[in-house]
Formats: structure tokens, C-alpha cells, sequence
């Protein structure tokens, strides 16, 4: 089966990859052809080529990686035990962490859901001059560092920032009635602003493949948009919906530059707890603990992303973009 | 399309607009401005000056922007080498093997960057490897949060390849190596600068994983934009972060121009 060669492999390369692997895996007893004889020791060297980046990925991620994980399990006076978690589970600051780190994701992730289906649907299906540019714009807003939003807000919103001064200028009070920054509220809006663009984009490109006959019909029917928008548009857009909604929970479960600008000793959250303890207490194992503890909750959930983009990518047919960005911060 | 009337049309631009400008355009301005203030106490910033720019100039800032910009040049130059073999050696394999391969490059996007730090600062800090305190755990650093971005876009590039090219090639008696020295790398080339400058621009704002690590000589400039907004220099972190955009502006439009230029060869 696999070697109807020439036509399989030309097809595409993902069905190249499926014919070398039954070429490979399936035990032939009977060498048939001379294809597979010439091919097969060819495959075990190119399978040899994925060692050496994976070896070097393997020292400087997994091997650290492993370490944290042993370390967790090592309490300082000795021995190998559950006790350091234990420990760290028993405190309230860890459940406070967990509980503020879930809460902020949460609600950032619904937010940047919400604002950003709406506004990529007017940037795809109600188009202005300079539409375009304006996702451009976006683009490069996702280049920037995330702590960049937290350090804007408090201009546009700190004690002595724009807003504020705008109402002492106009009441001639002493001082503004905003002061939200410093809680988890400053935080959830710094998280929202950064975020959205991380929705936008798988968005507009699932928004770009819906056709534009189908709503013309249904606008030629009688729809009305918003009816359009639920019946037509957004059933098109749901797995983008999911991946980009994924993504960006995961990515808020992880964000430390937002949180750490912020300042807020009430507002931590796993990954400043982490920092937290083992750069300012040193207490490595309890800073390991939680570390493993996020990994856990991070990586289930970036798994199932994943499982939610391969299932939408041979629909689509692209990759949806939405993973190609991580702000490093 | 899909609001006909004129006045409905106005009406969901007016929404875009203020729901857009508010959370995107206006945080980028207000740094700018701030970042030429000395106070902002009214609606707008007060006491115009370009002394956070002068000192950028004279004082420990310039160093971090050069520490930044060395860390990310190494860092983009790592991760595109070991991405864009993995993401090469990958295609090759069976879809098990390749799916494993996929999954590993693409881990350190769901690790959380601080812990990526913590690791390293566990693994590197006892025998056989001893880098805690160098410059060479920040680059490490770095390049492994930015590979799986590299490996990730030459990925995607290779499955968008035509694969008739490399198949004449190899038909006309080319070796492996030399189709892909004179054909893949070079229709690769386009998404390989794209994705040196997404690596370069994430380095450069890299702060989470750098707070973990960072030796005192090799403080990069996301460190220094904390250090200095932390003792309350609120402007002068501004100016600084603006030296930071504008540092990564530069490189994403040098950046593009290879890559049209590269479309067009």
C-alpha cells in the first residue's frame, strides 16, 4: 500500500511522512520491490539527523526540567519525600496563589474572548479604510513585552496618570477616584489589553475563509446581522474560537512581567510565588514545588489546545497562527 | 458586508474605535509621552525634557540595551539553527516520531518562562555544569524559550513547500545535501527571517525567565526597565522602554524589508 510511490509522495508532505513510516514500521518479510531495501537504511540515517537538536533541547530544557521535578521531592534536611509538598500545599499563600493565579486566567481569558471576537468581526465583515493596517498594527503590538501594558496603565490610570488628572482638572478635586492597579483588577485589565490580539488573529483568519456568498444570501433572505452573526459566522469561527481561547488561558496561568510591574503584594500568583521563593526567600524546594504544580496545570492545558488545533487544522487548512507568538515575557 | 445601512456602519466603527483606541493605541502613546515628562499630575504630562533620553545615553542604560541586543542576536542565532534542523530532521519522520518531536520543541511555550528560569538556575548551578552568575545561562535562556517559535514557523513553511522542487532536483542526480544547501534553504529563506526577527523581538522583551537568572554584569534592558520603575523613576522607565520598542521596531522593519526583498528573488 505504502509504495504506490511517486503519486503518494508527491501528494503532500504530510502523506510522505504517513508512507515512510508504514515503509518503515510495517515488518516485510518478503522485500518485494527494491524500494523499501534502498529506503530503509536512508530513513535511519535521517531519523539519525532529529538528534543532535534534540539532544541539545534535551540538556538545556528537559534535563533542568527533571531536575525542578527531583527537587521538589527533596526537603532540605535530607531524604526523598512528599513532605516539601505537603508543606506547600498546607500554607495559605500557595492557596491563595493557586486561587488568584485561576481566577485572573479565568477572567482575562473570557475577556480577551469577548473583545476580541468583537472587534475582529468589525475589522472582517463591517471593513474600513485602513483595516488593514490596523491588524499590521496589531502585529507588531504582539512583539512588544507584556510588562510594557502594566507600566501604560499606570499612566493611564495610576494615582497620578491621565484619568485621574483629567478629574481633578475638571472637579478641582485633590486627587482621582481611580485606584485599581494595585489589585487583581489592575492586573486582569493589564492581562486583557495584551492579550486580545492573541484571540484576534486565528480569528480574522478563520473570519477570512468564511465565504462571503453565504452571507449575502443570508442577508438576501432577510437576516438580520446579529442573526447572521450566530447562525453563519460564528459556528466557521468556533474551533479558531477555542484554539485562541486555550492559548491565552494558558498563557495567563504563566504570566509573571504583568503581575511583577504591578507591584501588588496582595496580588500573587503561582508564577511570582515562585519567584517570590527562590529568589527572595531561597527556599529552592518550595519554589520547585509550585513550579511543578504550575507546570502541571499549564502543560494539561496547552495539551489540550493542541488537541483542539490539530482536530481544526485539516479544515482549515492552515496552521492557525495563533500559537506562533509567545511574548517571551 | 454585513451592515448595509450607512448609519449602522458609523455607528459599529464608532464602537470599534472606542473599545480600540483605549486598550492599543493609547498605551504605546502614553509611554512615548511620559517618556519626555518630568511629572503627570493633569490630563496630559508636564515639564518637557530629554534628560531620560541624555541619560540613556551616558549612564548604565546603554549598556543594558547592548547586553539586550547581544543576548537576542545569540539567542535568535541558536534558536534558529537547532529549530530549523529540528523543524528539517522532523519532516523526514514517521507521524508518531514527528508528533513526539512537535510536541517536545513546543513544550517550552507551556512551561511557564519563570520556571524555565528556575530550572536552569537548579540544573546550572550544581557539577557537571557550572554557569550560574555568567552571561551564557541568560542566552541559554533565552534560546530555549525562542526555539519552539523558530522551529514552529519553519514548520509551518516547509508544509506549505512545494515539494516538486526538491523532488526535480534529486531527480536531476543532486545529493541530499546540495538540494538542500541551493533549493530548500533558500525557498526557506522568507519564513527563516521572519522568524529571526520574532525570535530577536522576543528576546529582547524577555523579562520573566532573565529575573530568575540575571548575573549583575549582564543585565538586559527588560531588568533595568524594572529596576528602574521598581525605585519609583517612573519617566525614566519610560524612556527606557521606549529605547526597548524602538530597538525591536528597528530589527522587525529590517526584518521585513529582507523578506520582500527575498520574495521577489
Amino acid at each position: 500500500m505504502p509504495r504506490t510511490d511517486t503519486a503518494v509522495r508527491a501528494d503532500r508532505v504530510d502523506a510522505a511522512g504517513v508512507a515512510d513510516t508504514a515503509a518503515r514500521t510495517v515488518p516485510d518479510p518478503d522485500p518485494g520491490p527494491p524500494a523499501p531495501t534502498k529506503r530503509r537504511p536512508a530513513g535511519r540515517s535521517k531519523a539519525g539527523w532529529v538528534l543532535p537538536p534534540v539532544a541539545a533541547l534535551g540538556l538545556v530544557f528537559l534535563y533542568p526540567l527533571a531536575l525542578v521535578v527531583w527537587q521538589s521531592f527533596t526537603p532540605e534536611d535530607g531524604g526523598h519525600s512528599t513532605a516539601p509538598y505537603a508543606a506547600v500545599l498546607a500554607e495559605a499563600s500557595f492557596r491563595d496563589a493557586l486561587a488568584n493565579t485561576v481566577l485572573i486566567a479565568v477572567g482575562a481569558t473570557a475577556g480577551a474572548l469577548a473583545l476580541g471576537l468583537v472587534l475582529a468581526l468589525v475589522i472582517a465583515f463591517v471593513p474600513f479604510p485602513g483595516g488593514r493596517a490596523l491588524s499590521r498594527f496589531i502585529d507588531i503590538f504582539l512583539a512588544f513585552p507584556s510588562f510594557l501594558i502594566t507600566l501604560a496603565l499606570l499612566f493611564l490610570y495610576g494615582t497620578a496618570g491621565m484619568a485621574n488628572g483629567l478629574w481633578t482638572d475638571v472637579t478641582g478635586a485633590a486627587s482621582g477616584p481611580l485606584d485599581f492597579l494595585r489589585t487583581p483588577w489592575g492586573v486582569l485589565l493589564a492581562e486583557i489589553t495584551y492579550f486580545t490580539p492573541f484571540v484576534m488573529r486565528p480569528l480574522l483568519a478563520a473570519f477570512s475563509q468564511v465565504e462571503t456568498g453565504q452571507l449575502e444570501a443570508a442577508a438576501a433572505l432577510g437576516a438580520r446581522p446579529w442573526r447572521i452573526i450566530r447562525k453563519v459566522i460564528l459556528p466557521e469561527a468556533l474551533p479558531s474560537l477555542a484554539a485562541g481561547g486555550a492559548l491565552v488561558l494558558v498563557l495567563c496561568l504563566n504570566e509573571f512581567g504583568i503581575v511583577l510591574f504591578t507591584g501588588a503584594k496582595n496580588v500573587v500568583t503561582l508564577p511570582m510565588l515562585v519567584y517570590t521563593k527562590a529568589i527572595l526567600d531561597g527556599d529552592y524546594t518550595g519554589a520547585c514545588v509550585v513550579a511543578v504544580v504550575n507546570i502541571a496545570l499549564s502543560v494539561a492545558l496547552y495539551a489540550l489546545y493542541r488537541t483542539v488545533v490539530a482536530r481544526t487544522a485539516p479544515r482549515s487548512g492552515s496552521r492557525t497562527g495563533g500559537v506562533r507568538r509567545r511574548a517571551g515575557a | 458586508m454585513l451592515v448595509h445601512s450607512k448609519g449602522a456602519r458609523r455607528a459599529v466603527w464608532i464602537l470599534f474605535f472606542v473599545l480600540f483606541l483605549p486598550v492599543f493605541a493609547l498605551p504605546l502613546l502614553v509611554i512615548v509621552a511620559a517618556s519626555f515628562a518630568t511629572s503627570w499630575s493633569g490630563a496630559l504630562p508636564s515639564g518637557p525634557t530629554l534628560a531620560h533620553y541624555q541619560d540613556i545615553a551616558h549612564g548604565d542604560a546603554g549598556q543594558a540595551l547592548l547586553t539586550s541586543v547581544l543576548t537576542a542576536l545569540a539567542a535568535s542565532a541558536g534558536a534558529l539553527t537547532v529549530g530549523t534542523w529540528a523543524a528539517l530532521a522532523a519532516e523526514r519522520l514517521g507521524r508518531r516520531a514527528r508528533r513526539l518531536v512537535d510536541g517536545l520543541f513546543l513544550l517550552p511555550v507551556a512551561v511557564p518562562s519563570v520556571v524555565v528560569g528556575l530550572s536552569l538556575l537548579v540544573a546550572f548551578s550544581q557539577p557537571p555544569f557550572l554557569l550560574n552568575g555568567t552571561p551564557q545561562i541568560v542566552i541559554i535562556a533565552h534560546t530555549v524559550l525562542v526555539t519552539a517559535f523558530a522551529y514552529q514557523s519553519v514548520t509551518a513553511a516547509l508544509t506549505r513547500l512545494d515539494p516538486a522542487y526538491e523532488q526535480s532536483a534529486a531527480g536531476l542526480g543532486a545529493r541530499p545535501g546540495y538540494v538542500l544547501w541551493r533549493v530548500k534553504l533558500p525557498l526557506l529563506l522568507p519564513s527563516l527571517t521572519a522568524a529571526a526577527g520574532l525570535c530577536f523581538a522576543l528576546s529582547m522583551g524577555e523579562l520573566s525567565a532573565t529575573m530568575m537568572i540575571y548575573p549583575p554584569d549582564w543585565m538586559p534592558l527588560p531588568v533595568q526597565i524594572f529596576a528602574t520603575t521598581d525605585r519609583g523613576s517612573l519617566f525614566a522607565g519610560a524612556a527606557l522602554a521606549v529605547t526597548l520598542m524602538a530597538a525591536t521596531l528597528i530589527v522587525l522593519l529590517g526584518v521585513s524589508r529582507i523578506r520582500t526583498k527575498a520574495a521577489y528573488r
